[in-house]
């Protein structure tokens, strides 16, 4: 099929429906609001169900139910929005609902503003809930990419039975770009739902717990989790780009949208002499490591919109702090592509 | 090396920038061209500013966001003209609508453009078509995309207005050549 231009957000939704989500739920917020405004006019016309939800907390719920029947399902919110739903996420988890969270951030904290931010970057890896779990998430920096995440992320949530979440920014969301619906996705052998799903027992209890009482089996399951699920989805769910990095010195490392604007840097930088290139997790978690093990990086510059809040995770993966650098804008901020090259070139001639 | 263009369109809500940036947006892809469109979006009042970055180029585009260093720097009101034209590149070009706007561009190197988009729109008793005259100096002056691309069937005009909008072509097209007309006073 011929590329179609949509906004980042509509392209999510026309996505899901794709990858042949059933179920939507949703409260609206900006600046994702054309995702359920899309699923509403179109969900129902592909034979799906849509809801607006009365609140976020409900949305989320109501995935928990949709998914735990065996339905295909997503919600999608902005950050506050997301933050609402923690809890709900935690028992997705548990209770092991495959379901896909969309999250098109802006600025916060609390209400913030509505503009782009990156600021929900702990809250994506690290999660709100309660207890020990991870899920995978997906940073697109294209609407090519948030179409073919969103693909993934019902797979993966199939296959793993886990929450899985696409983060994006208001950038994303709202701009408009070319588009191929027919770029394939990894397909995964995904046994049939009727094995766990609620509806299918046909006399055998399935059950989906969220509650559990007894301790040793508590932490057998959370030990199988890790064993099972969180071990293999860090074997072979990373996804990254190197991007001049062959002959590269310097390292920038960004995701979604902020490594757009370090790709016009590097061109900049390059130009005056300066071996950069950029480091873009795909996924968060999993967060790729293997691309920090370059040893002619002499420093990794992490370019956010936020204070830093992947620096924790790029000084892991590279395994010298001092090596970790960062410049970031936040609130709602987006950084030019000049006030990249200067704090690049400070960072630089500082070191050098 | 293929060429790029990093435009910033802007002007009151009503004046049709978001329009004219989508214009040459579908027109840029269906030439094969790499091409983005990112609207400003906040807390903007009835009648406030509105503002679209779009890019059209021969490579694949990295930032979308067009907010500094602008190549073609399209202002339709004063508001814009003083907000967005120190941000204009340094081989830049702007885009003036002289109608609504007295300023002048005082910027070495920096290339403008009078168009009088309000005055020629009410000669051709239609003043919603602004966004369309200074699309037509835009194109005649840079040769983003060809006219033929937004006008034929299928193209630009009907993905931006609707099919059924197609019968405003033809008083379209004529606002798209009087906006030449008077860019090339410039040329």
């Amino acid at each position: 099929m011929a590329k179609v231009l949509m906004k980042g957000n509509e392209a999510t939704g026309r996505a899901a429906i794709q990858a042949g989500c059933t179920f939507f739920a949703g409260y609206p917020i900006t600046p994702q609001n054309e995702v359920p405004e899309y699923l509403s006019r179109e969900l129902p016309l592909a034979g799906g169900t849509f809801v607006q939800a009365e609140s976020e907390v409900a949305a989320i719920n109501m995935l928990y139910g949709a998914g735990g029947a065996g339905a295909r399902c997503m919600t999608s919110s902005s950050s506050p929005g997301i933050a609402l739903k923690q809890e709900g996420i935690g028992y997705c988890v548990f209770g092991e609902i495959p379901c896909v969270i969309n999250s098109v951030s802006r600025g916060g904290p609390a209400l913030g503003t509505i503009q782009p931010s990156q600021q929900d970057y702990n809250q994506a890896t690290r999660g709100g809930a309660n207890g020990d779990y991870h899920i995978p998430v997906l940073a697109p920096a294209t609407i090519q990419e948030a179409v073919d995440a969103v693909k993934e992320a019902f797979e993966i949530a199939d296959f793993y039975r886990t929450p899985v979440m696409v983060l994006q920014d208001g950038l994303i969301g709202q701009m408009m770009e070319p588009v191929d619906f027919d770029v394939p996705v990894k397909k995964r052998e995904i046994p049939p739902k009727s094995e766990w799903a609620l509806g299918y027992g046909n006399g055998k209890a399935h059950i989906i717990e969220g509650i559990v009482i007894d301790a040793p089996y508590c932490e057998k399951k959370n030990l199988r989790f890790f064993e099972e699920k969180y071990k293999v989805i860090e074997e072979n769910e990373v996804k990254y780009e190197e991007y001049m990095m062959d002959d590269a010195e310097y390292a920038f490392v960004a995701y979604g949208s902020t490594s757009r604007i370090c790709k016009t840097a590097i061109k900049v930088l390059r130009e005056k002499g300066i071996k950069i290139g950029l480091i873009r997790p795909q996924t968060l978690w999993p967060f790729p490591k293997k691309p920090f093990e370059n040893k002619n990086i002499k420093l990794f510059i992490d370019v956010e919109m936020n204070m830093g809040q992947m620096v924790p995770d790029v000084a892991l993966a590279c395994n010298d702090k001092n090596k970790v650098k960062f410049f970031g804008r936040c609130g709602g901020m987006i950084p030019s592509p000049e006030e990249v090259i200067e704090a690049a070139e400070k960072i630089i001639g500082g070191a050098e | 090396m293929g060429k790029t263009f990093k435009i910033s369109c802007s002007g009151f809500g009503g004046q049709g920038v978001m329009a004219l940036g989508k214009l040459l947006v579908y027109a840029g892809m269906d030439e094969g061209k790499e091409v983005s469109w990112v609207p400003s979006y906040g807390p903007e009042m009835r009648g406030g500013t509105a503002n679209c970055s779009v890019i059209v180029s021969d490579e694949p585009i990295a930032s979308p966001v067009v907010d500094s260093n602008i190549g073609v720097n399209v202002v339709m009101n004063l508001p814009s003209f003083q907000k967005f034209v120190p941000k204009t590149a340094k081989d830049g070009v702007v885009f003036v609508n002289s109608s609504i706007i007295d300023e002048k561009v005082d910027i070495p190197g920096v290339k403008a453009y009078y168009i009088p988009v309000n005055d020629i729109a009410n000669e051709l008793g239609n003043p919603r078509m602004v966004n369309i005259i200074m699309l037509g100096a835009i194109v005649e002056a840079l040769k983003i995309v060809e006219v033929e691309s937004i006008f034929k069937e299928g193209g630009a005009f009907e993905h931006v207005f609707g099919a059924g909008k197609a019968k405003l072509i033809p008083a379209n097209k004529v606002a798209m050549e009087k906006g030449a007309e008077a860019a090339r006073k410039f040329m």
